[in-house]
């Protein structure tokens, strides 16, 4: 009996300890490949890198089209995707009452999540750019990274709506105001923090995906800065993997490579860590 | 006693209709402001029904510029053909290898991502501190949000010399680098999801396995993990489904060649980064560009399954109450 206990105990040991070195491994893995981007990238990174044009064929230079490009598709994604992924969300929340359409809707919802990215590139592409003759443009990238991140806004809006303690609509209600008051004064700013989570999140996923822009938005190489929603754009992602994987400069430019994915990095990771302790802060407050 | 046995949804929608009808009663101006509430009610429910309209217009274009190549090739051809020459003169669109190549970077992804997912999972559930949960936790959720051509710019600069020096292979960029970078990017949504089911099984099981003079490990493995595993292989299946997915990662590090694999340690070309690689090139209504959104359909569908299986697991089996 003695043995066979002792041989449990032994095994336990060996699983446990297994489980925490392979838990160890995954993280290393992370801190290795942030680690060993921004080492190999530090140098490249200056005022000029961030602020100015690139030059002879990209080789030298910065990469502010890029940055800026980033910016307008981050900007024209959540003008599209927040309205409409907020009042989704109130919709399921606050008014549907069938519940097989909400079962429906929320149905759709995980599918449209699931869609792989570079699907909704080919989406992108055959409706708005060759359908209804945007080009490759501002316009036809931002809305399709808009639709891509309509479940992000949903589910964190609808998850921030729900924690809403329903005795604050039956306040409101009951000292008279109208159901739209309601949500606008009352349950929207007291799940604010939850709807910015998602807000946050949505941004970083428009900066870092490069595969939906890769047909609707993305150019190569822009000479001049985008004058108009129609213009093409350089944008981060694409820029890494445009510089990492074609033309004649490919070992030259490779710092030039590093110092742009610590910026996306650096973007992404801010956009998230925002959204994780507006998350983290909203979760608490509640509880307590 | 009868507003005990209805739930809270039901109460309020009574006191909202209570609220409304006084009012009604009250004054016109009031009736006005009901029927602003009406016509915004039906405004929400338009907005909240666009999430439908829009897979069902992904649907529409797909299959609209996908299915005309099935009329130049035929389905068997397509999907069973193994070479792909989408540009020659004589051009061939068998798209086997590509499925071969999503599959082999699939289950091999897999087969790495699975158990270190598991391994984390129960790490956080079962045996981390709660100081220490505070920082991992966290940290996984980082590993979600690095973009993913950042972890196929590693995979290039640094994991495909390595591999290439290390096992004294052609290329660096291949079916096995692609591999582990996929498997990387699906432990945080294997894990998380892993997680909360292993969580969500109920203290009193456990209780009575340590009752019995089971150790922890003993409980962990005979009654948590397999009362959690249909939550467990929700994870599994929607971590699965983004691997096949990822386009950025086997674009990057796969090596592309639209061959059979052999040995993984060949380079291929997944349905992904085939779309990827070669969009730019189709001329817009050709045959070649018919044949991409094919293959996006086939994607599509795939996706759609695995996330219909996910949603039926998770619903279908969850701990009721506490």
């Amino acid at each position: 009996m003695l043995s066979r206990h002792a041989r449990s105990e032994a095994i336990e040991k060996i699983m446990f300890s297994l489980i925490r070195v392979m838990s160890y491994v995954v993280l290393g893995a992370l801190v290795f490949i942030v680690g060993f981007i921004i080492m190999k990238g530090y140098s490249a990174i200056s005022w000029e890198f961030i602020s100015e044009m690139p030059m002879n064929e990209m080789t030298r230079g910065g990469i502010l089209p890029a940055i800026l490009g980033t910016f307008y598709l981050m900007i024209g994604s959540a003008l599209v995707s927040i309205p409409i992924g907020i009042i989704t969300a109130i919709y399921l929340t606050e008014y549907a009452k069938r519940p097989a359409l909400v079962k429906v809707i929320r149905l759709g919802v995980s599918n449209l999540a699931g869609v792989p990215s570079v699907v909704f590139g080919l989406f992108g592409l055959a409706l708005f750019v060759v359908f209804l003759d945007f080009g490759t443009s501002i316009i036809a990238g931002s809305l399709t990274l808009g639709v891509l991140n309509l479940p992000v806004i949903i589910r964190a809006t609808e998850e921030a709506l729900m924690t809403v303690p329903m005795t604050y609509r039956e306040a409101s209600l009951s000292l008279g105001a109208t159901r739209l008051q309601t949500i606008f004064r009352i349950v929207l700013p007291s799940a604010l923090p939850g709807i910015l989570t998602g807000v946050m999140l949505s941004l970083g996923r428009a900066a870092g995906e490069t595969a939906p822009i890769m047909f609707t938005a993305a150019s190569y190489y822009a000479p001049d800065l985008p004058d108009s929603l129609f213009s093409e754009v350089m944008a981060l992602p694409y820029h890494i993997y445009v510089m990492a994987t074609a033309g004649t400069h490919i070992q030259e430019t490779r710092h030039l490579q590093y110092g742009t994915a610590i910026i996306l990095i650096l973007l992404v990771l801010m956009l998230n860590s925002i959204g994780l302790v507006l998350r983290y802060r909203f979760r608490k407050r509640l509880k307590g | 006693m009868l507003y005990l046995l209805m739930d809270t949804g039901d109460i309020q929608h009574r006191i909202v209709e209570t609220a409304m009808a006084e009012k009604t009663k009250r004054n016109t101006s009031i009736g006005m402001s009901l029927i602003a509430e009406k016509i915004f009610e039906k405004f929400f429910m338009i907005i909240g029904l666009s999430c439908l309209f829009i897979l069902m217009l992904i649907m529409v274009f797909l299959f609209s510029e996908g299915l005309p190549i099935l009329k130049d090739v035929g389905i068997n051809d397509f999907l069973f053909g193994t070479q792909w020459y989408p540009t020659s003169v004589n051009p061939r669109f068998g798209i086997l290898p590509l499925i071969a190549a999503s599959v082999a970077v699939t289950l091999l992804a897999s087969f790495f991502a699975v158990p270190l997912s598991l391994a984390i999972a129960v790490y956080l559930a079962e045996l981390a501190s709660p100081r220490v949960r505070e920082i991992v936790k966290p940290a996984i959720e980082v590993i979600a949000s690095i973009p993913s051509v950042i972890i196929g710019f590693f995979g290039m600069v640094v994991v495909a010399p390595f591999l290439q020096r290390y096992f004294n292979i052609d290329t660096g960029l291949n079916l096995f680098n692609a591999a582990l970078m996929l498997a990387f990017m699906a432990i945080p949504t294997i894990a998380s999801i892993s997680e909360d089911a292993i969580s969500s099984v109920p203290m009193s099981l456990k209780e009575a396995s340590y009752a019995l003079g089971a150790n922890r490990w003993e409980t962990i493995f005979h009654i948590t993990i397999p009362a959690a595993l249909s939550g467990i292989w929700t994870a599994i299946i929607l971590g699965i489904s983004r691997v096949i997915g990822e386009t950025m990662v086997v674009l990057m590090v796969a090596g592309g060649a639209a061959v059979m694999p052999g040995s993984i340690f060949d380079p291929v070309r997944p349905l992904t980064s085939n779309i990827a690689a070669e969009m730019a090139e189709a001329p817009v209504g050709g045959s070649h560009y018919h044949a991409l959104f094919a293959i996006g359909i086939i994607l599509f569908i795939i996706t759609f399954f695995f996330n219909l299986i996910a949603d039926y697991l998770s619903s279908k089996y969850k701990f009721k109450g506490n």
